[in-house]
């Protein structure tokens, strides 16, 4: 409809669609309205950045353990160099053969705050903002490759082969190791079935790979069902339901350390390659005569995204509506250009989920599902949304 | 020669020949216009100089390098591509659109720096559409896109620019827009082939036109001499009527009606 630079630049440039809307009741078009004023002189893709930043510091001392925001900076800052001189001891020591003490810093607090601070709440912040933040990413991208706006993650079935390993991992162990590995794996498995299907066509469209998608995600969520159906629904049934709902309530320091590598790297690739899927999406005979290896980008995109998306849900189960929502929100504020699009996507998706799970694990005494509450606040964020001109793709 | 396609054919199927035995060839500045019935394989034959599609037999040498030994990029650097229509999904603006025609002058993990935005500043510039810049092309007229897809492939710096049927859905000023633009390229030395449904553009720009019939050239020279009575009938099956007009100073190609009562030619 309309691109994403002045938002008031457009008003009344498209006649026809103004006559429907001016009703004479609704006289808020006439203007420049305050926020809109405020946003043209605000430079929004320099301010966003600010956004994952304030909220991770708010995030940790907010809960329902509250916690003194200066006291918990120092505990982050002094308790990281404690930990930093200590390791840095202990690997001295080693290389040298004997004892080496290095001085740390007193600490004035107590073992509950360190723990609800480097235990519970850091590793969870941090999951958080990798999840989101990885879900946007691979959802802005695919929406690039697959050139439509209504694309997210689990276009290829990721989201389905995990949740169906998921369950195969709770009904066969119940580890939570086990589980996550085959999160991961069946996701992975999933895409590689999808993709592998659209290779029997010569002609590999990225129609085909949709329609390839479609039939593989169906496929694992009948064996999904089949899983629930075999559970016992006083055991292992709800500890299904409750994975495919998605939480970020059990996640620990080693699940972070797990997945932070692949999601960084998978990222890293995205936002390398970031400008050039601009190409890809104004159409892929155009993008061969720009000169680009459209099979080669298509394949680095499926697989970076893929390993983004299986290693976010791994530890966090289904989070739906990041991954459609969030670039949708980053388009309308940088414009549909990926090369800021997807930095933008990243930023704002880590700071949407961190919004969210705050709201999760602080509004009721038990945790809310965090695939319920992304849905109960992006479905209507979205639809406002639409309302709005700017949306950002035609 | 910048351009040099030898005996050229192509089938889909390895059993129905696209087109075959097609061979021409186009120097700095030329303008070739290719003539055909729709379906005739008009497209595919650009899909093969593109190398998007690979030929069954025959060569295509760009600036004596033959294609199919060529990276896409290494392509793109040489030739530029107008499609007919772009369809717009995502909302980018002419300058975004524009800077993408810069791709394969661009390292892979890279983004377009001063240089490049300078050289899609150029590229406005030639055809005179600067003022086009930060309109999103999903906003545009048939005729506006159509120049800003001309400059995203002089972006490109090609010495060849391919276009597809470049003014088929435009109105009468943009058409005659679109082949001046596309004759001062030419002035400028870029060798220039564009598929066209309307004879008349030969008589205009074009210092040769071929004429492509069920997967052969019937016809192949200068403008006067294959825009024929005799060979437009062939190619389209329609009378034509081919003469000139003193106002216009150039020769013109008019159909007469099947029904015969009107647009008889008499100038």
């Amino acid at each position: 409809m309309t691109c994403g630079k002045e938002p008031t630049a457009e008003t009344g440039q498209e006649p026809g669609k103004n006559a429907m809307l001016d009703l004479p009741w609704v006289t808020s078009h006439g203007g420049m309205s305050a926020h809109e004023t405020v946003i043209r002189f605000i430079p929004v893709n320099k301010v966003i950045y600010l956004l994952p930043v304030a909220l991770f510091i708010f995030s940790l001392f907010f809960g329902r353990y509250m916690m003194d925001p200066a006291e918990t900076l120092r505990i982050l800052i002094i308790g990281s160099a404690n930990a930093l001189l200590d390791d840095a001891a202990s690997l001295l020591s080693t290389l040298s053969g004997h004892q080496v003490l290095l001085p740390f810093f007193e600490q004035t607090w107590g073992a509950s705050e360190q723990t609800v601070v480097f235990r519970i709440r850091l590793p969870r912040v941090i999951a958080a903002m990798l999840v989101g933040g990885g879900l946007a990413l691979a959802g802005a991208s695919f929406q690039g490759l697959f050139r439509n706006p209504l694309v997210s993650p689990d276009i290829l079935g990721v989201a389905a082969g995990a949740g169906f390993g998921a369950a195969l991992g709770i009904l066969l162990s119940g580890n939570p190791w086990v589980v996550q590995i085959f999160a991961f794996a069946f996701g992975i498995s999933a895409v590689a079935v999808t993709y592998g299907i659209s290779r029997i066509y010569r002609n590999s469209s990225t129609l085909v790979l949709v329609l390839a998608g479609i039939i593989v995600a169906s496929l694992f969520s009948a064996l999904l069902s089949l899983a629930k159906y075999v559970a016992d629904p006083y055991d292992t049934l709800p500890a299904i339901v409750f994975w495919l709902m998605g939480s970020l309530s059990a996640v620990s320091n080693t699940d972070v350390i797990a997945v932070a590598p692949p999601i960084l790297l998978g990222s890293l690739c995205l936002f390398l390659i970031r400008w050039r899927i601009n190409l890809l999406s104004v159409g892929e005979e155009e993008a061969q005569a720009l000169g680009l290896d459209t099979k080669r980008m298509t394949v680095a995109i499926i697989v970076a995204s893929t390993i983004v998306t299986a290693s976010a849900v791994c530890i966090s189960g289904i989070v739906g509506w990041v991954g459609l929502v969030v670039p949708h929100i980053g388009r309308m504020l940088v414009g549909p250009d990926f090369k800021k699009l997807i930095p933008a996507s990243a930023i704002l998706g880590a700071s949407f989920l961190l919004i969210v799970d705050d709201i999760a694990r602080t509004l009721t005494a038990t945790e809310i599902p965090l695939g319920i509450l992304t849905a109960l606040i992006g479905a209507p964020f979205f639809a406002y949304l639409l309302t709005q001109k700017k949306v950002g793709w035609t | 020669m910048i351009l040099n396609v030898k005996c050229a054919s192509f089938s889909y199927d390895g059993v129905t020949k696209q087109f075959e035995d097609v061979s021409f060839s186009l120097g700095r500045g030329e303008v070739l216009s290719l003539l055909g019935r729709n379906g005739t394989g008009k497209s595919t034959l650009i899909k093969c100089i593109l190398n998007v599609l690979t030929l069954q037999n025959g060569k295509v040498e760009i600036n004596g390098r033959r294609v199919t030994g060529m990276r896409p990029d290494e392509i793109a650097r040489e030739v530029g591509y107008v499609p007919q229509v772009h369809h717009a999904v995502f909302p980018f603006t002419a300058l975004d659109f524009v800077l993408m025609g810069r791709a394969p002058h661009i390292p892979t993990f890279s983004v377009p720096d001063e240089e490049d935005y300078g050289k899609a500043e150029e590229a406005f510039a030639r055809i005179g559409i600067s003022h086009l810049r930060e309109k999103c092309i999903s906003e545009m007229s048939g005729g506006e896109s159509q120049m800003v897809m001309i400059a995203r492939a002089l972006a490109q710096e090609p010495s060849l620019l391919i276009l597809d049927e470049p003014t088929s859905h435009l109105d009468l000023g943009n058409q005659m827009k679109v082949i001046a633009t596309i004759d001062r390229l030419a002035a400028d030395g870029i060798a220039i082939l564009m598929s066209t449904h309307f004879p008349d553009h030969g008589f205009m720009v074009s210092h040769s036109v071929a004429i492509l019939q069920d997967g052969r050239l019937i016809a192949q020279g200068p403008a006067e001499d294959v825009i024929t009575k005799e060979n437009l009938q062939e190619a389209y099956g329609v009378d034509v009527c081919v003469c000139y007009v003193k106002e216009a100073e150039r020769m013109v190609c008019i159909p007469i009606s099947p029904c015969g009562c009107r647009g008889r030619g008499e100038v």
